[in-house]
């Protein structure tokens, strides 16, 4: 036991680096959630696509180099194609596989089957085109592994502090957005009240397609950082992280983008700590664990708001 | 008028050839194909109960399917060393995946829509990772190798060995819940599954308890996947995690939506083509799995309803009341 | 400068609008005083485009609003102030008057502080509480800051439904001295009510909508004196 004690402060700051990275890609999920209430089922595979553009970029860079492959402007050259090319995305499946479905006012069935259809699609089309295997990101040749800090005491990598910093930036950034900004009110007015919206002349489908651009731009980035601290990435991996970040929001609070951060960290601390103590291949299970009580226990989350009418939720 | 047809008579049509095809099939593989129809046929009839009939978007159903078939594998395989008698294999198999429908229903009673989705789903993940995992330190479910040398199943000493007695095996069963299907959309609790389907606080108003009636949903639905599974067991002589993923939850419910949820005649028509099609477009198997996607995002754009259509209840009182095939209403309520 | 001709709208396979003729002038009050499910809703939904009439024509200022989006349609310079006030209770006082200028976008933020500061003179309680969560403030404080979004616009036209309801008597007075001074200023309002009394003070014209069609169109002080009106509406015999 003292030895597992021992490495707890290690275990702690990785889960909360881990926890940040779900912190980004369950904001994808509030904030859909909020302007439509539909979970977004494919979010998950927008992440992966963003650790494949990821690579492909990181592909290049590393046949084109010299052998000056510095951190300071090889990670935004990395994070920005993903970032814009899933944000692309995300706008077009809401456009193409989405919207035609709420617009009908169709049960809730309709656009859930339709992102799981999507979600199915883009898994073996990546498969398809990008083969089976995992690839694998050369981040020692950016980040060497012997590049690390000691913080309090802690031995840790250049990357996670990398990692952590790049995370916390990016939703600082959307966090100033939507509280700043005329478009982060646009988007909360949809959210809260879309016909109000429509009504002081909002454009609400174009508001929504900005949302899902911003989250699934968010998602990219993610998919770019874990590629790197992983660095192996494969077709699958969309599906467990993205039901990871959607437990993350569900547990912050769905709907709600300070929820979404803070539950994205508690769950990155709790799964390190599960898998600390408990049992690593349990790792998973520990999540879903986590969305059950949650969704059985205190549905609307830590920061959301009580419901007049549970059975809304 | 296809429609129409299709619904009074297609039943008696399909039995029909279900009856002779195994005779008409050109090879045991053939046979083989059959008896899987058959089987993936009973659970989307098991998930048509839950979703069609209830509306309760279960997307984790193959865990019951999974409950059953090593529910079945303990009961009757050298693993815990017990041989029971098949009936009474199968019926304590039924009667433990009904047990699980429950508690796992349970839980999903106050949510609705997508949130009983992802808890749903959340479930189906566990049984799976539980299936693989519960080999240490007692070995409980056999691991990623499962369970093999299953009994077969045997009547009074007849054991069944062929694809082709399987295969009237399956029918059987599948028959049997057709007519239950059948029975419980026009009973009582039919009628209140389809008030919580269409506005489930509405039908709270009317005195309709929800609470019971969404638990015997997931009940008979489990028990239904459940007997499949310790079906297939006996079939397969072997069960295994792999057999149990999420993908297979996702496939039967692709059934029971292309087929037209709450038409008992058009998710076995979903079944059939689930598992047919594959079959024939073997050279594609590759993109199957992409069309898979492409299909259900096109299905719910263009023809969510499915292939057949569920009529509610009043439409089909009333046609059945009149004799003229033009006394039909039009203007069917909201879906 | 705003006419509704022939309008029918249709909720499903509910006709909620069966034929409506009414005309607003430029600087006018008109009020559309009716019962419960009478239309009035239905009425201002349709002028603004959240609902699609199924036949006939609204038209403003000359041109033709049926069939145009929401946006557009608030854009000829239309503002709602909805019933049951709807103002954004996750958003402060402040937002909530910057969502009403959301039309605005591009004008200099000058102009746009210059008439957020004319609204708090109109409505002083709503300075004091420029930081708070609208959702916290009271029913007529709601509705004073659904007003003032609503005027944030700089609007020709300034619809109105029921903001008496769920106030007290004395804070419906404040609020109709409030109504005609905005038309004082300039603002030609269309006023939905079920309080006939309050809203035919203030009012030139008014319309009576009675099961989707207009029973009774004249001046406010003729429809005062109608004994029908009075009896029906104003409970007196």
């Amino acid at each position: 036991m003292a030895d597992l004690i021992s490495i707890l402060p290690q275990q702690l700051v990785f889960g909360l680096a881990l926890g940040t990275v779900y912190g980004l890609i369950a904001l994808g999920y509030t904030m859909v959630y909020g302007v439509l209430q539909m979970i977004n089922f494919a979010h998950g595979e927008v992440f992966m696509i963003g650790a494949y553009i990821g690579w492909s970029v990181f592909a290049v860079l590393i046949d084109w180099s010299v052998g000056g492959l510095h951190p300071l402007w090889v990670l935004p050259v990395l994070l920005a194609p993903a970032m814009l090319l899933c944000g692309g995305l995300g706008m077009t499946l809401e456009r193409l596989a989405y919207r035609p479905l709420y617009m009908r006012g169709a049960t809730r069935l309709g656009p859930l089957i339709s992102a799981v259809g999507a979600s199915i699609f883009l898994q073996n089309f990546v498969m398809l085109t990008q083969g089976a295997r995992m690839k694998v990101y050369m981040t020692n040749l950016v980040f060497p592994r012997t590049w690390r800090f000691n913080i309090f005491g802690v031995n840790v990598s250049a990357l996670v502090i990398v990692i952590v910093v790049v995370s916390l930036l990016l939703m600082w950034g959307l966090v100033a957005l939507i509280q700043r900004t005329s478009l982060g009110r646009a988007i909360r007015a949809v959210s809260e009240d879309r016909e109000m919206a429509t009504a002081v002349g909002i454009d609400a489908n174009r508001v929504v397609g900005l949302t899902f651009f911003l989250g699934s731009a968010l998602a990219g980035a993610a998919g770019v950082l874990v590629g790197l601290y992983y660095t192996q990435i494969d077709f699958v991996m969309g599906y467990s992280a993205g039901l990871k970040a959607f437990t993350a929001a569900v547990l912050g609070g769905i709907g709600n983008i300070k929820g979404a951060m803070l539950g994205g960290l508690l769950l990155g601390v709790i799964e390190s700590l599960a898998s600390t103590f408990i049992n690593p291949a349990f790792k998973d299970v520990v999540a879903f664990a986590v969305l059950i009580l949650t969704l059985v226990f205190k549905p609307e989350g830590i920061l959301g708001e009580k419901l007049a009418d549970w059975k809304k939720i | 008028m296809i429609g129409e047809w299709l619904n009074r008579y297609g039943l008696f049509v399909l039995l029909a050839g279900a009856v002779v095809a195994p005779l008409l099939a050109p090879n045991d593989y053939v046979v083989g194909v059959l008896a899987r129809i058959c089987l993936y046929s009973l659970l989307a009839l098991g998930l048509n109960i839950v979703v069609g009939f209830a509306g309760l978007l279960d997307i984790g159903y193959v865990a019951f399917f999974g409950i059953g078939s090593y529910a079945y594998a303990f009961l009757a395989s050298p693993h815990f060393g017990l041989h029971l008698p098949f009936v009474l294999a199968m019926v304590i198999v039924t009667l433990a995946s009904a047990t699980s429908g429950i508690l796992i229903g349970a839980p999903t009673l106050r949510l609705r829509g997508d949130y009983l989705a992802i808890v749903t789903l959340g479930f189906g993940e566990i049984t799976y990772i539980s299936l693989v995992n519960l080999d240490r330190p007692i070995n409980i479910t056999g691991g990623p190798s499962g369970l093999i040398s299953i009994d077969p199943p045997s009547f009074f000493g007849y054991v069944i060995e062929r694809n082709i007695e399987y295969y009237y095996l399956f029918l059987l069963t599948l028959g049997a819940v057709v007519l239950a299907s059948v029975r419980l959309r026009d009973s009582r609790v039919g009628w209140a599954w389809q008030a919580i389907r269409e506005d489930e606080l509405a039908a709270e108003a009317m005195g309709v308890n929800t609470t019971v009636a969404k638990l015997q949903a997931f009940a008979i639905g489990a028990s239904i996947a459940g007997f499949a599974g310790g079906l297939l067991a006996s079939w397969q002589r072997s069960v295994f995690p792999d057999n149990f993923l999420f993908q297979e939850s996702i496939n039967i419910l692709a059934m029971v939506i292309l087929g037209g949820m709450g038409n008992v005649l058009g998710v076995i028509l979903g079944a059939i083509v689930v598992v047919a099609l594959p079959e024939i477009f073997r050279d594609l198997a590759l993109y199957r799995l992409l069309a898979f996607g492409a299909m259900l995002m096109v299905l719910m754009i263009f023809r969510p309803q499915g292939l057949l259509p569920a009529r509610p209840a009043a439409e089909r009182e009333i046609a059945e009341e009149s004799t003229a095939p033009t006394a039909q209403p039009k203007g069917a309520p909201k879906t | 400068m705003l006419r509704l001709d022939q309008v029918v709208t249709h909720y499903g396979p509910i006709m909620a609008l069966k034929g409506i003729d009414l005309h607003v002038d430029r600087g006018e009050i008109v009020c559309l005083l009716g019962g419960n499910a009478s239309g009035k809703s239905t009425t201002m939904k349709t002028i603004l485009g959240l609902v699609r009439p199924t036949s006939g024509t609204v038209e403003f200022e000359g041109r033709i609003l049926d069939g145009l989006p929401t946006g557009k349609i608030v854009r000829q310079g239309i503002a709602l102030v909805p019933e049951a006030r709807r103002i954004f209770g996750r958003m402060t006082v402040w937002e909530n008057l910057m969502m009403g200028a959301y039309v605005r976008s591009g004008e200099p933020q000058r102009e746009i502080d210059g008439d957020m500061e004319r609204i708090y003179g109109l409505f002083p309680r709503l300075r004091e509480r420029t930081a708070q969560y609208a959702g916290t403030l009271s029913g007529g404080e709601q509705q004073m800051l659904a007003m003032g979004r609503a005027l944030m616009a700089r609007p020709k036209l300034l619809l109105m439904d029921e903001p008496s309801m769920g106030l007290s008597p004395a804070f419906v007075d404040q609020v109709f001295d409030i109504i005609q001074e905005i038309n004082r200023q300039g603002t030609t309002i269309l006023v939905v009510e079920q309080n006939a009394s309050v809203a035919l003070s203030i009012a030139h014209r008014g319309y009576v909508l009675q099961n989707g069609r207009i029973v009774l169109a004249d001046s406010a002080a003729a429809l005062l004196a109608a004994d029908d009106v009075r009896r029906a509406y104003l409970g007196e015999d």
